[in-house]
């Protein structure tokens, strides 16, 4: 395998705010690779920074060995990573449908997007395809603004599948979305990486990482703490301190009467 | 009013102009105790959170609350009446301090006296109101905002606390702190009602379980029996218990290591 993605010292104020300050991270071509951390440790800033939507105040982000620091959000999309958001931004006034049809037209020109006013059948068909696998596809019809919100994170998360890109950056893709459907994501993330897709994974729940990433890197305020195999990583005394707290997982077990 | 209804919901049927989410939903949460609501996603847990607050009419039905019916009265009348709810997406005044928002959840109650023994007590049940009173909201971190979210909806010293999805966005240590919080809150003498989607855990700490599917109530009884019931399990909570053992807590995997 080789680094497909490189995050290198990259640094980012917001006012006297350091949320990135130094880190670093390695995606590997083919891997799954997660990144953990507790709330507010820089994650969905590195993730902005590496998709062109913050600028860094130091440091490089690299995809294939090519500088992209700095390159804007559709030129980063355009060259192949897809990402997600923790927080939806899907087209509401338009439909499920046409929101997994603007997706489609990534690898298109812009011009190409504006003047065409079909979508050939095959589109249309992976579209459905994807609708189908969230469980949308009952919604197909339905402006997006109406669905819940985990129901738009899983149309996000089709979106994103549908567009086809070789990196696929997801945002908490656990968050908000039922037990089973959980496993049944994770179980389709396994599947498009033994096809070849790349994976960066960001969620807190810590079944699903452990179940899907070959590689984790944990964050800490605003740089790798470290990283590792999943399991080495879970087993770390500084990980357990700073993000998953330990010694009191009899509670758990706990069942009120 | 018999202890075990609480609040009663009968042939509550609701939606948003589109057709019904909510279809004919009948059940009692009992006083005193924890309920929660699980089920697939856009299946009306928000929706019939809403219906309780006043923010949802329903169309049809009743939503009976100490022998009155809340159906048709404004959020604001629900309120008067002891029943408050913390909303799914972050709630908080960013631009104003901690304290101030607190104090801004007993907008509803003129005797500066009152709030101020009531905020002395909300600062001792919650050390975060305390440290970072003066602390603009936007400056904490997403969990520290969810426990003064919650500190601020019992500054009207309600019966009954509604809670949407509390655990959204939290990493594992917030998010143990966050239910150990809810404990606390019911332990405290409010009455409980939350939606999660992180069911297994929420199971657990429930003293009475809700399975919401396509808007009707498929099963309810006590947190175990919901937690236990194989065909649900396997359904929506990523799994059946006993045929499962690999699906545990996240701090029960952490403390395998």
């Amino acid at each position: 395998m080789s680094a497909m993605l490189e995050v290198r010292n990259v640094a980012r104020a917001f006012g006297g705010v350091k949320a990135l300050n130094g880190v670093n991270l390695t995606v590997e071509k083919g891997s799954i690779t997660g990144l953990i951390g507790p709330n507010g440790s820089g994650k969905t800033t590195l993730f902005n920074v590496m998709t062109g939507y913050v600028s860094p105040d130091a440091g490089t982000v690299t995809f294939n060995g090519k500088d992209i620091t700095g390159a804007r959000p559709n030129a980063v999309f355009a060259m192949g990573i897809g990402r997600t958001f923790q927080m939806t931004r899907i087209f509401s006034r338009i439909t499920v449908l046409e929101n997994m049809l603007v997706a489609t037209q990534r690898p298109e020109s812009w011009l190409r997007g504006l003047t065409r006013s079909m979508s050939s059948p095959e589109e249309l068909e992976t579209a459905m395809e994807w609708l189908k696998f969230v469980g949308l596809d009952g919604k197909s019809h339905l402006e997006a603004g109406s669905l819940s919100y985990g129901q738009r994170k899983l149309l996000e998360l089709a979106y994103v599948l549908v567009a086809n890109p070789d990196v696929i950056m997801l945002d908490e893709p656990a968050g908000g979305v039922n037990l089973t459907l959980i496993n049944e994501i994770g179980e389709k993330i396994q599947a498009l990486n033994e096809q070849g897709k790349t994976f960066l994974v960001v969620e807190h729940n810590m079944e699903f990482v452990m179940k899907i990433c070959h590689t984790v890197t944990v964050m800490h305020q605003g740089r790798d703490l470290c990283s590792g195999p999943p399991a080495e990583v879970r087993s770390n005394p500084a990980v357990l301190d700073a993000y998953l707290g330990g010694g009191d997982e009899d509670e758990d077990e706990e069942v009120p009467a | 009013m018999s202890d075990s209804n609480f609040v009663t919901f009968s042939g509550v049927f609701a939606g948003y102009g589109g057709g019904d989410v909510l279809k004919d939903v009948a059940f009692s949460v009992p006083k005193g105790g924890i309920t929660t609501i699980v089920g697939p996603n856009g299946s009306g847990k928000s929706t019939l959170l809403k219906t309780v607050s006043g923010l949802v009419r329903p169309r049809l039905g009743e939503i009976m609350f100490k022998g009155q019916n809340l159906v048709g009265l404004n959020a604001r009348q629900i309120l008067r009446l002891g029943v408050v709810q913390v909303p799914q997406n972050h709630s908080l005044f960013k631009e104003m301090t901690v304290e101030e928002n607190v104090e801004l959840g007993a907008f509803l109650v003129k005797d500066r006296s009152v709030i101020a023994s009531r905020l002395k007590t909300i600062k001792e049940m919650f050390p975060i109101v305390a440290e970072r009173a003066n602390d603009k909201a936007g400056a904490l971190s997403g969990g520290q905002q969810r426990l003064v979210e919650f500190a601020r909806c019992l500054m009207l010293e309600p019966e009954l606390v509604v809670l949407d999805e509390p655990s959204m966005g939290l990493d594992p240590k917030t998010l143990k702190v966050m239910f150990a919080t809810v404990k606390m809150m019911n332990e405290a003498g409010r009455t409980v009602l939350l939606v999660e989607q992180n069911a297994r855990q929420a199971l657990k700490m429930s003293h009475y379980g809700v399975v919401l599917e396509n808007g009707h109530v498929r099963l309810s009884g006590s947190g175990h029996e919901v937690l236990n019931h194989p065909e649900i399990g396997a359904l929506y909570l990523g799994g059946a218990l006993s045929s499962s053992p690999a699906s545990t807590a996240p701090a029960e995997s952490a403390g395998e290591a």
